[in-house]
């Protein structure tokens, strides 16, 4: 298997440490080079992986681990404790404007998950926080993108504003912005086309839309398969946009989902939410132990 | 140029630039393994020899001792049936509709299956690639049998004596495994009505993914015997290194990439272009 959890890695030296009482430097390298590929092999970035292995090393060749009984153990929980405070607290709480309504644009690559998660998350408003959210469909580019927001409208029951394909994003957002005012919509989600973070012209749409309408939240939202790209990713979108959260799409999968941590460590901002699966009801929390445990495949 | 000398730093460097294109763990360090042994047995001193060596050696890896072609395995004057599969989002209807697009210019008689009646939007989606390219889009309603789907698009496929049909399935993840079985289920119909088809069964996999390709890969192979990938969203800053891995432990070749959102954006994969591009950032940096 390419992903073994970090501990059966760790085993050898472990091994080889029990008996000694003490270990060295040398050990804490070799056991840093089993830490290292761990999370190589779960896509955190190089870079990120980099900084993380020093920073861990400094801890370990520290008193708490050289005097522990089990050496090894604690490295482990050292290497545990600090992922998971890298990757942040849990933060799935969503903002509320003082002056309704709230507005949120949902943003990201394509096929990351922005359309369905946006149902999600109007989903999430109404029940658990008895909210009554307007989706908007600005995404004027993918086909069908306006319809597939519609039947996720239809199917949750909630009004979709769209005015076709051949009005500009920022203007739809406006007149949507205007439509919830009037019929007191406390919430609006706007659904964003997919687009390369390199891409100049449709970077500086969404940066339109965010200027016009003002948002409470930018939430950008990411596939958690992605690789070693994602901290290029993360970084464009918030120097063009300064985001507020992420939300890790399709962590129904069985992808160790590193790119969580290098996100979370190239914007400091929080993972708010975690996707689950294709239907509405699947939008989680985050949970920053579970995500370190995952990612060291523990 | 960046690198000067051919040391530690410089062995470190191209590391870092090809696990950065996600190409994998092992096989970089199996890579740098081998081009230190040849740096030193050949005594080279020029940075440019030890790209060029090692690109030869990423393509080696790939191609191993056969030149592998990207044809798609068409059936002259018989219906030639093409299968997509591959996880959520990464660009199956997409290139369905590109490849429907370069299959209509070479004057094939195209129809397409809305496989995917899960997904909201997904047949309207198909719908629209379909007139875009000008061809026909055989569908049921959402929520029907895709199996269902499947049988009459073939049929219909029979009686327009069309010459290739083109499926959409929806995306999932190779981790569910009902979800896994309802493609086997899929495969198996066309597999009945068509002796000999699937002509291909084509994995999309995004360029973004990371590592998971792998398993992706592995899971659809052993579901559907993939017999080709296809690389999209190249044009963004990812890579998708992994198809190195893939081809070199799964022996399944990539047949296309995907560079857009366009009908155009299409094109043939080209293994010695696509190593080259791998280090193409590094070239364009060592330029400023
Ligand atoms: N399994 C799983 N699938 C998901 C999840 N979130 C989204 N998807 C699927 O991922 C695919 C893409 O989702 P979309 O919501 O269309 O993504 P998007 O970001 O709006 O895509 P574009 O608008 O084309 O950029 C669809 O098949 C969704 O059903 C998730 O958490 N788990
Ligand atoms: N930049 C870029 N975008 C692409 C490419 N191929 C597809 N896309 C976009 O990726 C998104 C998802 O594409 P789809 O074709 O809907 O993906 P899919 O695999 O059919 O998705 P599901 O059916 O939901 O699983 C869309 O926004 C496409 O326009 C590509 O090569 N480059
Ligand atoms: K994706
Ligand atoms: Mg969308
Ligand atoms: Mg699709």
């Amino acid at each position: 298997m390419a992903f073994e959890g970090l501990a059966d890695r760790l085993q050898g030296t472990i091994q080889k440490i029990r008996g000694k009482g003490k270990i060295s430097e040398a050990d804490v390298k070799e056991m840093m080079r089993e830490v290292r590929l761990a999370l190589l092999e779960a896509d955190v970035n190089f870079k990120v992986v980099k900084q993380f292995v020093k920073k861990v090393s400094e801890r370990a060749v520290g008193q708490e681990v050289m005097k522990s009984l089990t050496p090894g153990q604690q490295v482990i929980k050292v290497v545990k404790e600090e992922l998971t405070e890298l990757m942040g607290g849990e933060q799935s709480q969503i903002a509320v404007s003082k002056r309704p309504p709230t507005i949120i644009m949902m943003v990201g690559l394509q096929g990351a998950g922005k359309t369905t998660t946006t149902g999600k998350l109007a989903n999430l408003l109404r029940k658990k926080h008895n909210r009554k959210p307007l989706l908007v469909a600005a995404d004027i580019y993918r086909p069908a993108a306006i319809k597939q927001l519609e039947t996720v409208g239809k199917q949750l029951d909630l009004p979709v504003f769209s005015l076709g394909d051949q009005v500009s994003p920022v203007e739809i957002a406006k007149q949507a912005i205007e439509k919830a005012k009037e019929e007191h919509h406390d919430y609006v989600l706007i659904d964003t086309a997919g687009r390369l973070h390199i891409d100049e012209n449709l970077m500086g749409e969404l940066k339109d839309i965010k200027e016009l309408s003002n948002p409470d939240e930018i939430f950008l939202v990411v596939d958690a398969m992605t690789g070693q790209d994602a901290v290029n990713v993360a970084e464009s979108f918030n120097e063009a946009l300064g985001i507020s959260g992420v939300v890790l799409t399709k962590l129904d999968g069985d992808t160790r989902g590193g790119a969580a941590l290098s996100i979370r460590s190239v914007t400091e901002k929080p993972i708010k939410f975690v996707g689950m699966g294709e239907k509405m009801d699947a939008l989680e929390a985050f949970h920053p132990e579970r995500m370190a445990s995952r990612i060291l495949g523990m | 140029a960046r690198y000067r000398k051919i040391d530690e730093e410089f062995f470190e460097e191209l590391e870092e630039i090809l696990i950065g294109a996600d190409v994998g763990f092992d096989t970089v360090m199996e890579l740098i393994d081998e081009l230190k042994l040849e740096v030193k047995r050949r005594n080279i001193s020029d940075p440019v020899e030890v790209q060029s060596v090692i690109s030869e050696k990423l393509v080696d890896i790939y191609q191993g001792d056969a030149e592998v072609s990207s044809e798609l395995n068409i059936q002259e004057g018989e219906l030639t049936v093409l299968l997509f599969v591959g996880v959520n989002g990464v660009g199956k209807t997409t290139t369905i509709g590109k490849m429907a697009h370069m299959l209509k210019s070479e004057g094939k008689n195209v129809i397409l299956a809305a496989g995917d009646t899960f997904r909201a939007g997904a047949i309207e989606q198909l719908e629209v690639w379909g007139e875009r390219v000008g061809v026909p889009v055989i569908k049921q309603g959402a929520g029907s049998d895709p199996a269902a789907v499947m049988y009459d698009a073939v049929q219909s496929a029979k009686a327009k004596k069309a010459d290739i049909l083109i499926c959409d399935t929806a995306g999932r993840l190779q981790n569910k495994v009902n979800l896994m079985k309802e493609l086997e289920k899929v495969k198996r119909v066309i597999e009945r009505e068509v002796p000999g088809a699937p002509h291909e069964v084509l994995l999309v996999l995004d360029a973004t993914t990371g590592q998971n390709a792998m398993v992706q890969a592995k899971t659809f192979k052993e579901a559907t015997d993939v017999s080709g990938i296809v690389l999209t969203k190249l044009d963004g800053t990812a890579k998708g290194g992994i198809v190195l891995a893939i081809r070199n432990e799964l022996d399944i070749p990539v047949k296309f990439v995907g560079l857009g959102e366009q009908m155009d954006d299409l094109q043939p994969f080209d293994a010695e272009k696509y190593v080259y591009g791998l280090f193409s950032n590094e070239v364009d940096n060592n330029e400023e």
